[in-house]
C-alpha cells in the first residue's frame, strides 16, 4: 500500500454532523469514482489508527481529494477531525482502495444509486464524474436522511438534476415532519423502490446500496425483493 | 510522523495492547461488511461440497452436516478495516473433520472456499488444517444470523476476517493459488493481520 502525507486545504461543514475535508496530495492517483482511502493517525509513541473514508471529489478533480466525514460520539478518527483538524494538518492518505463498489467501465447503464446519511459520499463523485465526463449513463439517486440539513450536498445535487443530463434524485426525509416540496417523507420502502426503478428509462444495469450496516440491510433487501438479481447490487457498509 | 495533535484512544491494558494485531482498535460490537445483499439460504437448500479440482468428492445436506463432530473454537478475529473483537465463540465442524468424513488426505495445497452468492476466497490448505479452521454454524450458543454468513460461514481466525467466507456451500482444492473476490480486487492473497497483510502488496 501506499501512503501519502496530504495536506489539508480546505475544511467545509456539509451539515450539522458532516465535514468535507479536502487534502492536496503530493501526486495525485488516478481513482475511479465509488473508491475509498484509509486514513492513518499516528501518535507520539507510534500508536496508530486507521480508517476508510469514500471518495467525494470526481475523478477529473486532479488537484485535490474530499472526504466527507461524519462526526460520530466517541469516534476516535472522525471525532478527531472535527475537534482537532485544522488547514495546512498533514494527514496520513492511502492510495485509492477498491475494486467493486465503483463506476462500471464503460457506458453501461442506467445505474440506481441508494445513500442512506453519510454513504452519500462515493455517489457524490459519481454524480460529479457524470457531469464532468459527459457519460450518458442515466443514472438516479435514491437518498435518504434524517432532516432536510442531513440532505447533504442537496445544492449542488439539485443544480446537477437540473442540468437534464441523466442524473435524476429522489430524496426522502426520515425525521423530518414537513419535507420541502419534492421530498417524500418516510424510511425507503418498495414503493420509493418500485418508484425509483420505474422512473429509470430502461432495464436497471446495477445497484450500490451505500450507508450504516442496518440502512444497507434494508435497502439491499428491498431491492432484492424488487425482482433485481442479487448479482447486480454493490453495497459498502460504513459500520454498526 | 506523528500527527499534529493526535494521541488516540489507546485500548486499555497492556494485555489488550499485547493481542492487538498493528493498526487494529478494539470493537465490542460486531459490524457487517459484504460485498452485495444478504442472501437468505433455507437450511432445508442448504448444501456443502468438497472438491478436489472440478471433481466433488463428496456432499452433505444440513441434517448430514450437523451430524459430523461439532466443536468449539474462541478466538479474537480481525477484520481488515482495522477493528477487532476478542474471544468470539463459535461452534461447528474443523475442516479435518470434514476431510475425515469424506475419507480424504488434502490433495493440493490450496483450497477455495465458496459461498452461495458466489464469493470466494482463497486460502492455503495448511491453514485450514491441523485445527487451525472450521464451518461455524453457531455463534455465543446461537446460530448464526445471515447479517454475519448464516447458516454457515468459513472461520479461519488467524487471518483477516474477510478469509473467514460467509455463507459457505464448499471448499474446493486447487491446483495452484487462485485468487478469490477480494484478493482479486486489491486485497491480500494471504492477509496475515500480525503482518498487517492488507492490501496486496503490503
Ligand atoms: C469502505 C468504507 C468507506 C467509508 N466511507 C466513509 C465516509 O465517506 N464518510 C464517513 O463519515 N464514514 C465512512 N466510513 C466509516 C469510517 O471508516 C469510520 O468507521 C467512521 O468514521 C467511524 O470511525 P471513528 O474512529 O470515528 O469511530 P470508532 O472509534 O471506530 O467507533 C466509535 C463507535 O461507533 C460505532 N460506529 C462505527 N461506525 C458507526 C456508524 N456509522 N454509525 C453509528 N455508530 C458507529 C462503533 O461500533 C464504535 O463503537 C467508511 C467505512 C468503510 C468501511
Amino acid at each position: 500500500m501506499r501512503w501519502q502525507n496530504g495536506t489539508v486545504t480546505r475544511i467545509v461543514r456539509r451539515s450539522p454532523t458532516v465535514s468535507s475535508f479536502f487534502f492536496k496530495l503530493p501526486e495525485f492517483i488516478p481513482f475511479v469514482a465509488g473508491q475509498h482511502v484509509s486514513v492513518r493517525l499516528t501518535a507520539p509513541d507510534g500508536y496508530r489508527a486507521q480508517r476508510s473514508y469514500s471518495i467525494a471529489s470526481a475523478p477529473e478533480e486532479t488537484a485535490h481529494i474530499e472526504l466527507a466525514i461524519e462526526k460520530l460520539v466517541d469516534g476516535e478518527v472522525s471525532a478527531f477531525f472535527h475537534e482537532v483538524v485544522e488547514v495546512n494538518d498533514e494527514i496520513e492518505v492511502s492510495e485509492p482502495i477498491g475494486g467493486y463498489f465503483v463506476w462500471p467501465p464503460g457506458q453501461e447503464g442506467p445505474l440506481l444509486l441508494i445513500a442512506g446519511g453519510s454513504g452519500v459520499a462515493p455517489f457524490i463523485s459519481m454524480a460529479r464524474h457524470k457531469l464532468l465526463s459527459g457519460l450518458d449513463t442515466p443514472v438516479l439517486l435514491l437518498f435518504s436522511a434524517r432532516t432536510h440539513q442531513d440532505l447533504l450536498f442537496r445544492d449542488e445535487l439539485a443544480e446537477i438534476v437540473d442540468r437534464r443530463i441523466g442524473f435524476d434524485l429522489l430524496a426522502t426525509l426520515t425525521r423530518d415532519a414537513d419535507p420541502p416540496a419534492g421530498v417524500r417523507k418516510g424510511r425507503i420502502d418498495a414503493a420509493m423502490i418500485a418508484e425509483a426503478i420505474g422512473r429509470l428509462p430502461s432495464a436497471l444495469h446495477r445497484v450500490y446500496v451505500c450507508g450504516s450496516n442496518p440502512f444497507v440491510e434494508n435497502a439491499a433487501q428491498l431491492v432484492v425483493d424488487a425482482g433485481v438479481p442479487p448479482g447486480l447490487v454493490a453495497t459498502e457498509r460504513y459500520g454498526v | 510522523m506523528a500527527t499534529r495533535g493526535f494521541t488516540g484512544r489507546r485500548s486499555g491494558s497492556d494485555e489488550t495492547r499485547d493481542r492487538l494485531p498493528p493498526g487494529q482498535f478494539l470493537e465490542h460490537g460486531f459490524p457487517v461488511l459484504s460485498a452485495g445483499p444478504t442472501p437468505r439460504v433455507r437450511t432445508e437448500d442448504w448444501m456443502f461440497t468438497l472438491k478436489d479440482g472440478v471433481r466433488p468428492v463428496k456432499s452433505w445436506t444440513w441434517a448430514e452436516f450437523n451430524a459430523l463432530p461439532q466443536s468449539k473454537m474462541t478466538r479474537d478475529i480481525h477484520c481488515v478495516t482495522t477493528w477487532s473483537k476478542f474471544d468470539t465463540a463459535w461452534e461447528g465442524v474443523m475442516i479435518d473433520d470434514i476431510l475425515g468424513d469424506a475419507f480424504i488426505e488434502p490433495p493440493t495445497g490450496f483450497t477455495l472456499a465458496h459461498s452461495f452468492d458466489g464469493y470466494t476466497t482463497n486460502v492455503p490448505t495448511p491453514d485450514l488444517v491441523g485445527g487451525r479452521a472450521m464451518v461455524a454454524l453457531r455463534y455465543e450458543g446461537k446460530p448464526i444470523t445471515a447479517d454475519h454468513g448464516g447458516p454457515a460461514r468459513l472461520l479461519v481466525p488467524h487471518l483477516y476476517f474477510w478469509k473467514s467466507a460467509k455463507w459457505i456451500n464448499g471448499l474446493q482444492f486447487t491446483a495452484k493459488d487462485e485468487l478469490g473476490f477480494w484478493e482479486l480486487r486489491g486485497y491480500h492473497r494471504y492477509g496475515d493481520p500480525w503482518k498487517e497483510q492488507r492490501y496486496t502488496n503490503d
